[in-house]
């Protein structure tokens, strides 16, 4: 069963349809990057899967043990984040606050959790510095453990590599792969399509013509006819 | 420097107004600056100064209906439109921004427009009847024993709550669509900070007048942030200076006879251009 599926979702704000009859289907262990043009709907859709918009029509749905507040989510930094006062422990320690409900304080469990967290993103040592002051980099980094903390299952990231200088980029693509081979379902939007065809099992474009299915099969289409695909075209062979 | 030190413990003793103006100046400047951040970080400072002067309207609604209790009708109509503002001004930021400077300059024209044509007090001195209203002036000096119990009462209420919520404050204010996204009811918290600035600002208009209590809110929240790195230094670090400024502010003016409010608010800017100096200074060392 699909951890997250789409079905026939049109997209759009404020009366204004932008995507229409887009469907998919993530599983367990997928690898998917979303590309498109700027424009073709990537942060819409991004921001409906979060549950922040609602689709105009369709259904999104989470299944397979999957609750829809289990997402993990790497925003586009803000203007607010440029200039906040906030510690790095903080920052990551506030991915749990989904899970507190109306417990005020956080537990002796999620600190740990937090600074394993920490660990693993490389940025313990970082833990007591201010979030405004580190590199691009590092920031992303801070929001990958916040992320995690929120979620064991699925992470969404936007863009997580814009901005990025190319050796940051690898790292960051690299420390998305292992968490990816730990089985983690990954959804990337992103504009670097290189990327998505070294390291995503699947591949959802979106803008005037639509494909989702494997990235072999989105290989094949882009050989045969340069990003022409039909509107309900690909295959999942995953 | 003795002699000025008698005076106060003098006034202390034998006061009670004295006393009370310490006790809520101090309570309320310390509730003020708690949420400061949060309104600084989210871009809402005007939003303090737009319910300011929304209090301001309803005080002058309340006198010419001729309610014992201002209070009644004052706390109803400012919470409400603290929501209304919050609510609106959180997806689009002109939308929100001219909304909060229709309501505040409405009500401000409201306010002034009824005490002049329904002179409330009796003394005819509509001049001094706002302007009291708009800077505080002295009526810090002149509160009663029930002022001073609601004052503690609701300060006490506001200060637990913020401890209560201080993490979903925190996570609400660093990246409200993660918090949605995640779980968090942030509608819900979000309600809760427009609520409890709304009961700050109708306590703090005791102390500087309706004009001046955005500056009792961000001040101390600004300095701090030149200085602090993590949000909790920050908060504590307000909190301090707040409380700092409003019982310096409320000595100079007792021993000088100078308006409790704007005083308060002077002491405020000297510490904000001190914690700037620091700032900039430590920030050069670290470059």
């Amino acid at each position: 069963m699909a951890q997250l599926t789409c079905d026939s979702v049109t997209l759009g704000y404020e009366g204004k349809e932008i995507l229409t009859d887009l469907s998919f289907s993530v599983s367990q262990g997928d690898y998917l990057c979303i590309v498109g043009e700027n424009g073709s709907g990537k942060s819409t859709l991004m921001k409906t899967i979060l549950g922040l918009h609602s689709p105009m029509k369709g259904t999104i749905t989470t299944g397979d043990g999957l609750k829809p507040t289990e997402i993990g989510y790497l925003p586009q930094q803000t203007l607010v984040q440029r200039d906040f006062p906030a510690s790095v422990r903080e920052i990551v320690i506030s991915g749990f606050q989904g899970k507190c409900g109306i417990r005020p304080f956080y537990s002796k469990e999620e600190k740990r959790q937090a600074a394993e967290n920490m660990k693993k993103m490389r940025i313990e040592d970082l833990a007591k510095r201010c979030y405004r002051e580190l590199s691009g980099g590092q920031q992303q980094r801070v929001l990958l453990a916040r992320a995690l903390c929120a979620t064991q299952k699925m992470l969404l990231l936007d863009e997580p590599v814009a901005g990025l200088d190319p050796k940051v980029t690898a790292e960051m693509y690299s420390l998305i792969n292992e968490l990816h081979s730990e089985g983690i379902t990954i959804i990337m939007i992103s504009h670097d399509i290189e990327a998505a065809m070294r390291y995503a099992t699947h591949v959802l474009h979106i803008g005037k013509d639509v494909f989702f299915g494997s990235k072999e099969s989105f290989k094949r289409g882009m050989f045969m006819d340069g990003f022409s695909f039909n509107k309900k075209g690909g295959e999942r062979n995953g | 420097m003795v002699e000025v030190f008698n005076k106060l413990a003098d006034y202390f003793q034998n006061v009670p107004a004295v006393r009370y103006a310490f006790i809520v100046g101090i309570l309320i400047a310390l509730c003020a600056s708690l949420l400061g951040v949060t309104l600084v970080l989210k871009r809402f400072s005007f939003i303090g100064d737009g319910l300011s002067h929304v209090a301001f309207g309803a005080m002058a609604v309340a006198a010419v209906v001729g309610l014992t209790d201002n209070m009644l009708l004052i706390m109803p109509v400012t919470i409400i439109c603290a929501v209304l503002l919050l609510a609106t001004g959180k997806n689009s930021k002109i939308k929100g921004d001219a909304s909060v400077a229709m309501i505040s300059v409405g009500a401000l024209a409201i306010g002034y427009l009824l005490m002049n044509k329904f002179p409330v007090s009796g003394s005819g001195n509509v001049a001094g009847d706002v302007c009291s209203t708009l800077f505080g002036s002295t009526s810090i000096l002149s509160l009663t024993e029930t002022d001073v119990w609601v004052t503690i009462i609701l300060s006490l209420i506001v200060l637990v709550l913020f401890v209560l919520f201080y993490n979903k404050i925190f996570s609400v204010t660093f990246d409200e669509d993660f918090a949605r996204a995640t779980g968090t009811k942030a509608g819900l918290y979000n309600l809760i900070i427009a609520i409890i600035i709304a009961v700050i600002i109708v306590l703090a208009m005791n102390v500087v007048g309706s004009l001046l209590i955005s500056a009792l809110i961000i001040f101390p929240a600004l300095s701090a942030m030149r200085v602090f790195k993590s949000f909790r230094s920050v908060t504590v670090c307000a909190a301090c200076v707040s409380v700092f400024c409003a019982s310096t502010g409320i000595i100079i003016s007792i021993i000088d006879g100078t308006p409790v409010g704007s005083t308060i608010v002077a002491v405020d800017i000297a510490v904000f251009v001190v914690f700037w100096i620091i700032g900039l200074i430590k920030g050069g060392v670290k470059r």
